[in-house]
């Protein structure tokens, strides 16, 4: 019945189990489902094409399924129980900053000719593994998150999520626009400039062979995760084709 | 052959263009009925074949643009010569396709095989004579209407006064004059100054097929707005909004996804207007903006499936929609290269099979039926064995026959009413 090989992990309307057992555990299987729901949609939002610009009606509906979920967890409590320290509020920002840093200099090791929308092609799974290193890293300063670690790190997961679905949301959107000046210098600032040298980018080409573009450019960069290791495969196969055209002309 | 994007009969159901998602337009021919085979009812055959779009890169994005066909529209014929307009995400182009069945022969100025000839060596003028040669369909393209999108094109539609038409992308809509390439006007716009407030988008639109001040477009989230070109440049206002107030009964996070709106459709009448969402079709009066005066249920075994379709997908498919001729019935697709019609007067339904192994030539359709219930029947499929890889996203109905085209993936299917 399913297009791809991805194993259910989601409910079906009333085809629940766990809907047999008593009520009391009736109640977090709703819970896990949602978050299992919302865990999917994260995914899909963060998963894009390469080449090609993503579609945007299923890219809104899906991060207006994400609000959805995200309002009634609030209304839950769910969401409550994690945001009733302000410090614990002011740990989640600073996480959130601390991340889109992380993300603009992996983006900038990637190079020039990344697509704008690339910087969202990342393994989900390394964002949550990153976000829950700092996690552990900033619950130490502060009292709040470290009382509920134990029984909180499920929990965590949708503060995370919340923390990178509102950048993810932020960022897909801004993409689908071109980025301001201002915005692309900063993000770019603090690259070295000699990698932009078109010079240097074709010295490097001309002096191998083809299928060593990958080579000589990866040299130039390192590449932090796999997903962003074949971004630059597919990326390259582009520059090729542009470099054939300005070395030609 | 490359899967099917749009398919669409001409203003005479005598031509018939699909689009597909490698760029090219296939035209075919209804062939004339002979008097020497009065029961054998015009084929059609292919008549004309083209590369309308080929792939793009934007250099600014870095992003590739694709070249599948989105919409083909045709313009009603003028003379000699077919006009249809041709979309991929990003540009339109207006083609021209003209038979030529004769060339000119015993030139003055040039030979036979073009070559100039010397002027001293030219004794005596004639007048070049036409000879028959083999038909030759020629398609060029006359017009070419880019850089006026930001976003992706789903819509294209020619206005009644077949001088304009108009174009949808997700966020904003154009309206072109056919003659006027460098130039277009804005009349729908719903970009948030801020992307990040942006929640809705628009999903097709379409002209009044007889007023050509009004408008339809319809949205992510379920709604229709009619505009009136008349009332201001820019149509943000609506003059009518349509939308069916929610079931509170079968909510669900789902709710938002299935109610938007793939397809819009104005009946050949004016007065009616058709939309699809995932689960169902649903005819609107346009007198009537608080729901519509009929809904029909296109696959509502589906709705218990909802997560899995989400999961893989699915349930983003954008599926059509169209009116029969004198607009008593409707039809739309669904999976397993399942299609469904519906009578309006007699709440007929029927649902048939787009399939190689079904469908033998001129052999009647057998009706199908999808299990819902626990025991299955003898040639009933049971909603788990069907493929969804498999799914029928544009049909079309000839403008005055019985006729179909339907589009299963990479091929075409034509049915026709069998005449007793």
């Amino acid at each position: 019945m399913f297009v791809r090989g991805l194993k259910r992990k989601c409910f079906d309307g009333e085809e629940d189990i766990e809907g047999t057992l008593a009520g009391i555990k009736a109640i977090p299987s709703y819970n896990l489902q949602r978050q299992s729901l919302l865990d999917m949609s994260l995914v899909k939002l963060q998963l894009c094409h390469m080449l090609v610009e993503p579609n945007l009606c299923r890219s809104v509906l899906i991060a207006n399924t994400v609000r959805q979920i995200q309002e009634e967890m609030t209304q839950d409590g769910t969401w409550q129980m994690i945001n009733t320290q302000s410090t614990g509020q002011a740990s989640l920002d600073r996480l959130v900053s601390t991340d889109i840093l992380c993300r603009s200099s992996r983006d900038q090791a990637e190079g020039k000719h990344v697509p704008a929308y690339g910087t969202f092609n990342k393994d989900f799974e390394s964002d949550q593994a990153q976000d829950s290193s700092e996690t552990m890293s900033a619950a130490s300063s502060v009292q709040a998150p470290r009382n509920l670690q134990s029984s909180v790190w499920e929990m965590e997961n949708p503060q995370e999520n919340k923390g990178n679905f509102q950048k993810s949301l932020d960022q897909i959107f801004e993409t689908l626009e071109n980025k301001s000046p201002n915005a692309v210098e900063d993000l770019f600032s603090e690259v070295d400039n000699s990698y932009y040298d078109l010079d240097t980018m074709l010295t490097g080409m001309m002096s191998s062979t083809k299928m060593g573009h990958c080579d000589s450019l990866e040299s130039f960069s390192s590449p932090t995760n796999t997903a962003s290791n074949s971004n630059c495969k597919s990326d390259l196969n582009d520059l090729d084709h542009i470099v054939e055209i300005l070395v030609e002309s | 052959a490359d899967i099917i994007s749009t398919v669409e009969f001409n203003y005479t159901g005598d031509l018939l263009a699909t689009g597909d998602k490698g760029g090219r337009v296939v035209i075919f021919q209804r062939e004339q009925e002979t008097k020497s085979r009065p029961l054998c009812r015009g084929e059609y055959n292919v008549y004309s074949t083209f590369q309308s779009h080929e792939p793009e890169f934007d250099y600014l994005k870095s992003l590739e643009i694709e070249e599948k066909i989105n919409k083909i529209r045709w313009l009603p014929q003028q003379n000699a010569a077919h006009f249809l307009l041709s979309t991929n995400d990003k540009t339109i182009k207006l083609w021209k396709i003209s038979e030529r069945d004769k060339r000119a022969e015993g030139y003055n100025l040039k030979d036979e095989d073009g070559r100039l000839r010397e002027p001293f060596r030219v004794t005596e003028l004639r007048v070049p004579t036409l000879k028959p040669m083999d038909l030759m369909v020629e398609a060029s393209p006359r017009r070419t209407f880019a850089n006026a999108h930001t976003y992706h094109i789903n819509s294209i539609s020619v206005n009644s006064d077949y001088a304009t038409y108009l174009s949808a992308d997700d966020l904003r809509i154009n309206l072109w004059h056919l003659e006027v390439t460098n130039r277009s006007f804005n009349i729908v716009d719903i970009k948030p100054a801020n992307m990040e407030e942006l929640t809705e988008v628009i999903t097709a639109a379409e002209f009044h097929p007889h007023h050509c001040n009004v408008f339809v477009y319809s949205s992510s989230k379920g709604t229709i707005r009619l505009c009136d070109m008349r009332s201001s440049a820019l149509c943000d206002q609506h003059s009518k909004f349509f939308e069916e107030p929610e079931d509170p009964s079968s909510r669900s996070f789902f709710s938002e996804i299935i109610s938007s709106i793939s397809d819009v459709k104005f009946s050949h009448s004016g007065r009616y207007m058709m939309t699809r969402d995932y689960l169902s079709v649903k005819v609107w009066d346009l007198n009537m903006e608080n729901r519509p005066v009929e809904t029909y249920q296109v696959h509502e075994y589906l709705r218990s499936k909802l997560c899995s379709l989400y999961e893989n997908d699915c349930i983003f498919d954008k599926f059509e929609c169209c009116w029969n001729g004198s607009d008593s019935t409707i039809m739309t697709g669904s999976y397993n290269n399942f299609f469904r019609t519906f009578e309006r007067n007699s709440h007929r339904d029927t649902t048939l099979e787009a399939s190689r192994e079904s469908s033998k030539p001129r052999a009647i359709l057998k009706p199908r039926k999808v299990c819902t219930t626990g025991k299955r029947k003898k040639d009933e499929i049971t909603v788990d064995s069907l493929d969804f890889n498999k799914k029928i996203l544009h049909t079309a109905w000839h403008p005055m026959e019985n006729i179909i085209a339907v589009a299963a993936t990479n091929n075409l299917y034509l049915f026709q009413e069998k005449v007793n």
